[in-house]
């Protein structure tokens, strides 16, 4: 550990945001694996699936995330924009 | 009159009439008693009328109770007293004055027997709510405060129309017997009437950019305040009068959307919030759409927890504001150092808007989503269930990382003084409360009994996949999602910047063509007075002196053809 790192908030050190990343990749992937073992019985068949809901999550974020960036180039202003 | 007759909407609103005349610990006292008394009123009034009188042939019901009345008036006057306590010693007295008047007639609403009751509470709300935003005193608060009203008096003209033309169809004016559609149908205009005057409150398309807008120019107790009443009403006079109604599936849908798309290019955040109170109302809306009893009692549910959850983040926002005087993500971060309280409190409310297990969020809009489920509504469902993990990416963790982690901005300001601290404990605490032990909130819902069981592995997995992994997305975009110094623009674009721009440019063209007329008319008042002088000035012919021969000679012709023209 660097004398920079050692004057941080222990929880903006690298070693703990490294820590963080490891421990949530474990709880990402036990609620996968805990797909497998939960009777997950499913409105409409594909939600049935024990992957589905991690998969969705994360991709209908993104495209969230996209549209909202593409909206952007569009309705972006300053923020002083009604100032003026 | 006996105490079950008690209006509680005017017992707050009479107590904020006397609280300027308070001063020092009666003061406070008074603040946190008020609400108290007003909660213990709504639950002394029993099903059915209970006040009301004749008014020009009609019958006026201002007090009326059933399970969804008590519902909504418990919450308002919980509300109350939460942001009571969170405003008692930093908020102006013309501000909790105002709130006071403000959640009273919140109250009013939820008991009105009738339209014309809901009107009048309705339109004292839009009053209370505008010197809220008002007392904040800055000028972008006043121009804020100007535009809000506008547009909320524009719904109370719809709502008025609407209600004109459901008594010259019913010749009643009656609410809460039934869903009005069953009287008012699709085909009469009163019907869309009285549904765009609500969902204006609401916040919903095309008009809802006044929210964002006005609420975060207000001071930081007053947007925990406003974040209540008036879309939670909205909520509670369309699931009244509006359920079934499958127009609102789409119209709520489209809300859910919108505001998470304008929160996550939003940098100020109070507005991300605020978007954020668009988008959850959103849920709700589409619940009422949907209908049935499980839809119905989730969207009652997720109006009660959320005006909870809501003013949580709120608090913590408005400590943020409080003690560091600014608002925008670019000057925030790392606050947690310092802030821990209002740091761990904010998470809170973040993980309970997202439906996080163990949160309050969890038991309620989940019953939202079963109920689409019920009905087979497999588009309306998977759109839930995506807008679910948007929040979560919104609000569940934008707000807090960059307001409280990020970088360091350098700001070191401690938590907000107590009484700031004490509201938004109370606040978090009732998240998890309800989140762990959700029966409580089950049994005082409208439709009764509630069989919903919300902790099953499959919603739990269900609900942690959804949201981990949405978070998961959130920090692997983020350089995608970078602050920026900007704004978004909005349908307030056509009348912050196009109106004045139309107004302008009419008044200029209105200049030139008085300033052309002008000019035309003296012209032809010149040449008219010209004419007059050209024949009576002094040397006019119609003004000389004749001789008496002439003036005779021209009576005799006169007269001749006067004859001739009697004759013929």
């Amino acid at each position: 550990m660097n004398d920079d790192d050692k004057n941080k908030h222990w929880l903006m050190r690298e070693k703990t945001i490294r820590r963080l990343w490891i421990g949530t990749t474990i709880v990402l992937l036990a609620t996968v694996v805990a797909g497998f073992f939960v009777s997950l019985p499913g409105h409409f068949n594909v939600d049935g699936q024990f992957w589905f809901f991690a998969a969705y999550g994360f991709f209908t974020c993104a495209v969230m995330v996209f549209a909202a960036k593409a909206l952007g180039f569009i309705l972006k202003r300053r923020d002083t924009y009604y100032d003026d | 009159m006996t105490i079950d007759q008690v209006p509680p909407g005017l017992v707050l609103i009479a107590a904020a009439l006397l609280l300027p005349a308070l001063r020092g610990w009666w003061r406070h006292a008074f603040v946190l008693l008020a609400p108290l008394l007003t909660l213990w009123l709504v639950w002394q009034i029993p099903d059915g009328r209970t006040l009301g009188a004749e008014f020009l042939g009609l019958e006026v019901i201002v007090v009326k109770g059933d399970k969804l009345s008590r519902l909504f008036g418990t919450i308002f006057c919980i509300m109350a007293f939460a942001g009571g306590l969170f405003a008692l010693r930093q908020a102006r007295t013309i501000e909790l004055s105002s709130a006071f008047f403000y959640a009273g007639s919140a109250v009013g609403v939820s008991f009105a027997g009738d339209l014309i009751t809901v009107f009048v509470f309705w339109e004292l709300m839009a009053l209370g709510s505008t010197m809220v935003i008002w007392s904040a005193g800055s000028d972008a608060a006043r121009r804020a405060g100007m535009r809000y009203v506008m547009i909320h008096l524009l719904g109370g003209v719809l709502l008025m129309a609407g209600i004109v033309d459901f008594v010259a169809a019913t010749k009643t004016i009656a609410f809460g017997v039934g869903p009005i559609q069953e009287v008012l149908t699709v085909d009469r205009a009163g019907t869309w009437l009285i549904l765009a005057g609500f969902l204006i409150n609401a916040g919903a398309p095309p008009l809802s950019a006044w929210l964002p807008d006005a609420y975060p120019e207000t001071s930081p107790s007053g947007m925990v305040f406003l974040s209540a009443f008036t879309t939670k009403t909205a909520v509670y006079v369309l699931w009244r009068g509006f359920q079934g109604f499958d127009v609102l599936i789409w119209i709520g849908l489209f809300m859910v959307f919108y505001g998470i798309i304008y929160a996550l290019l939003e940098n100020d955040m109070r507005r991300i919030l605020a978007y954020s109170i668009i988008n959850q109302v959103g849920f709700m809306v589409c619940g009422i759409g949907i209908g049935t009893d499980m839809a119905l009692n989730g969207a009652a549910a997720h109006a009660f927890t959320h005006i909870i959850y809501k003013a949580l983040l709120l608090m913590s926002a408005g400590s943020v504001l409080h003690m560091t005087g600014k608002r925008k993500c670019t000057d925030l971060g790392g606050l947690f150092q310092t802030m821990p309280l209002t740091c761990i409190c904010g998470i809170i409310g973040a993980l309970a808007i997202s439906s996080f297990p163990l949160t309050s969020g969890f038991i309620s809009k989940s019953m939202i989503s079963q109920g689409a489920a019920d009905q087979h509504l497999a588009v309306v469902w998977f759109l839930l269930a995506a807008a679910s993990a948007g929040v979560f990416l919104h609000a569940g963790i934008k707000f807090p990382w960059f307001v409280f982690f990020q970088k360091d901005s350098g700001l070191r300001p401690p938590d907000p003084p107590w009484n700031m601290r004490l509201a938004m404990i109370l606040f978090a605490g009732l998240c998890i409360l309800l989140g762990v032990w959700p029966q409580p909130l089950y049994a005082i819902l409208p439709l009764q009994p509630v069989t919903y069981k919300p902790y099953t592995a499959y919603h739990v997995v269900e609900m942690l996949q959804l949201l981990l992994f949405s978070g998961l997305a959130f920090f692997v975009l983020l350089p995608f999602m970078k602050r920026t110094l900007t704004i978004s623009l909005d349908i307030d674009w056509f009348w912050r910047r196009v109106g004045p721009v139309v107004v302008r440019e009419f008044n200029k063209q209105n200049a030139r063509a008085r300033g052309l007329t002008a000019v035309r008319m003296q012209k032809r008042l010149t040449r008219m007075l010209e004419t007059v002088f050209h024949y009576h000035g002094p040397k006019g012919v119609l003004a000389r002196t004749w001789d008496t021969g002439a003036t005779t000679l021209v009576i005799v012709a006169l007269l001749a053809v006067y004859l001739f023209i009697y004759f013929i």
